[in-house]
């Protein structure tokens, strides 16, 4: 641990990111006001101590939405790697394995995901399913299939030709066996390491898609959702334009420098070359 | 006979009878490393196309149903998916609309009622002169920024500069789009909150209207440039010939802009490529904030108003846009760094 927090990117990551892991957890038993109690008296109310956030066209409490807004982004950042690490480990741990033909498809379907433009196949998927925070996770889970396989499969090749792998198949170990307790635990830091930059990316692509309207629906509060209807008030009530991105900058940067603090530690050969 | 090897150029003089030009390795090499690329390279532009073509099929919504209404009968309906091709099977209908393409015939706007081509053109007036002046502001702003910071590695000044690139890594670019309407439109009242008035109408409108999108997309596409041209140069500058030119006595000036910046732009080259691929396919966000008549916005209205024809047509241009410039890239790069051929 000491290892972790000798290093500048990973404090800073970790405290930002805890902020964030904090107030979510919290907003789960307890926010200042109900996030979606709507209050006519108290329509467009600028940072106040009552309010210290503000209050948005239905009076709701901004620092409250923002808040159940993180439960949200973490939702979506945790599933979409889930989605894209459980299949893309699959895809690119057979690749490894199996070589030719199994390779040559993963490698072409990866480069065929990759040739769509990802926000509008996001879009396109969303606009095909509806609407909802669950089917944006899936749109956006989908284009972390490749990055995941193509990860593992390069680090996997690597992995294959060291010389403890000769000794586990000369011990009798099974393929299987050989995958699941010498090859993976080998690719694991440099999947965490992309793990944390997909959470980041995911984050900004679900407040992306839901400030079209293909994410999290009304009435639950999301990042990207409280920007779009943001726009519609800027000129009387600017402040609800900037505490929703501001609460997703500060999500990303803690996770990217948390990410950037991973790599420096547990990956010493891209720290030489920086 | 005379062998004459080592030309200089790729191409070959071929001088009458006793010569016999060889072609150089290289030549060679490119051309098959050519042939290779253009095998893949079409490959996926089928593969994205009948993707194209398989997602769309089955979203739902009939093209007939919408153009008619839903007070049309179901003779009416029948008629009109019989003349639409509609009622084909799936590879009738890819085939044709394949051929369509091919010769250039297209498809037609079922909501705009004129060809997808034209739609499409008229969009890539705005978005394709945004994608453009957003890597100028990438470019003008990362490459100063990169070098400065890798000239001062680990000083002040590249902290800085990296805590702004962390900054602008961080920012969702709808947000400092929103952010440069709030300071620059709603208060300050120099530009435009929104909208685009034609180049026709009003040319210089028109390149204001863009300058903000442009910048927010440039800014964000930036942070990635100069933290890569920083890693980039620093490594350069760790190489023999950089220390050999820094032995000869040059100025900092040569070593650094006609030594090492050339071979560390190699990379930022790349990324530049695919950005600009991404710039023409994922600007629907920022020109929704800035309500911009661009092709996201009409695949983005397309989608809503199921006018599958838009939709396929658009969504195919855009991958294939991705896919070209990926390919060019591809080919830029084996041209400049003779290795990946090699590989």
């Amino acid at each position: 641990m000491k290892r972790f927090f000798g290093n500048l990117n990973f404090s800073v990551g970790f405290a930002l990111s805890a902020v964030v892991i904090i107030a979510a957890g919290i907003s789960l038993i307890w926010t200042p006001f109900d996030a979606n109690k709507m209050s006519a008296v108290e329509r467009l109310q600028g940072p106040s101590w009552s309010h210290p956030l503000g209050t948005d066209q239905y009076g709701r409490d901004t620092l409250s939405r923002v808040m159940t807004g993180a439960v949200n982004s973490i939702i979506v950042g945790l599933v979409t790697v889930a989605i894209g690490l459980s299949i893309g480990i699959v895809m690119g741990l057979a690749a490894s394995y199996y070589g030719r033909f199994v390779d040559e498809a993963v490698m072409r379907f990866s480069d065929l995901l990759f040739g769509f433009p990802a926000v509008l196949t996001a879009i396109l998927i969303t606009s095909t399913l509806g609407p909802s925070m669950i089917n944006a996770m899936l749109a956006i889970g989908i284009f972390y299939i490749p990055v995941f396989a193509r990860l593992t499969r390069a680090v996997a090749i690597t992995v294959y030709e060291r010389e403890f792998i000769t000794a586990a198949r000369a011990g009798g170990v099974s393929e299987l066996g050989i995958m699941w307790r010498h090859v993976l635990p080998n690719i694991l830091s440099p999947l965490l390491i992309q793990g944390t930059i997909q959470f980041a990316v995911a984050i900004l692509a679900e407040a992306g898609l839901s400030y079209l309207g293909l994410g999290t629906q009304p009435p639950a509060a999301s990042w990207g959702r409280m920007l779009n209807e943001a726009q519609t008030f800027m000129s009387r009530a600017p402040w609800m334009a900037v505490f929703p991105g501001l609460a997703i900058a500060w999500a990303v940067l803690g996770i990217n420098l948390l990410g950037d603090g991973l790599r420096d530690t547990l990956d010493p050969k891209m720290v030489r070359a920086r | 006979m005379r062998l004459k090897s080592g030309l200089k150029n790729s191409h070959c003089i071929c001088r009458p009878a006793e010569t016999i030009c060889v072609r150089p390795a290289g030549f060679l090499k490119m051309t098959r490393y050519l042939i290779k690329k253009l095998n893949a390279f079409a490959l996926l532009l089928f593969l994205v196309s009948i993707s194209v073509f398989s997602v769309l099929f089955v979203l739902p919504g009939d093209p007939a149903q919408i153009m008619l209404g839903i007070n049309a009968t179901p003779e009416t309906l029948a008629n009109l998916r019989r003349e639409l091709g509609l009622d084909q099977p799936f590879w009738t209908q890819y085939l044709t609309w394949m051929a369509n393409l091919l010769t250039g015939k297209g498809s037609r706007s079922l909501n705009y009622d004129m060809p997808v081509y034209d739609l499409i053109l008229s969009c890539m007036a705005v978005t394709g002169p945004m994608a453009l002046m957003a890597m100028i502001f990438a470019v003008i702003i990362s490459l100063p920024l990169g070098i400065y910071a890798a000239r001062h590695q680990n000083r002040p000044a590249d902290v800085t500069v990296m805590f702004f690139t962390q900054l602008g890594l961080a920012t969702p670019e709808f947000w400092l789009g929103i952010l440069l309407i709030l300071l620059l439109s709603v208060n300050l009242g120099w530009f435009a909150a929104g909208g685009f008035p034609g180049w026709r109408a009003d040319f210089w409108g028109s390149l204001k209207a863009l300058l903000l999108p442009a910048f927010a997309l440039g800014v964000i596409r930036a942070s990635i440039l100069t933290r890569l041209t920083r890693s980039s140069m620093l490594e350069v500058l760790r190489e023999d010939y950089v220390r050999t030119a820094w032995a000869k006595g040059l100025r900092e000036r040569t070593v650094i802009y006609v030594h090492a910046l050339r071979n560390a732009l190699i990379p930022v080259l790349t990324i530049m490529g695919l950005q600009l691929g991404q710039l023409l396919a994922g600007a629907i966000i920022i020109e929704n904030v800035y309500y911009l008549p661009g092709l996201g916005r009409l695949v983005f209205n397309a989608i809503g108003q199921r006018d599958l024809p838009v939709v396929r047509d658009v969504v195919l241009f855009m991958a294939v846009a991705v896919v070209v410039v990926n390919f060019i890239v591809d080919l830029t790069y084996a041209t400049v760094d003779p290795r990946i051929r090699l590989e």
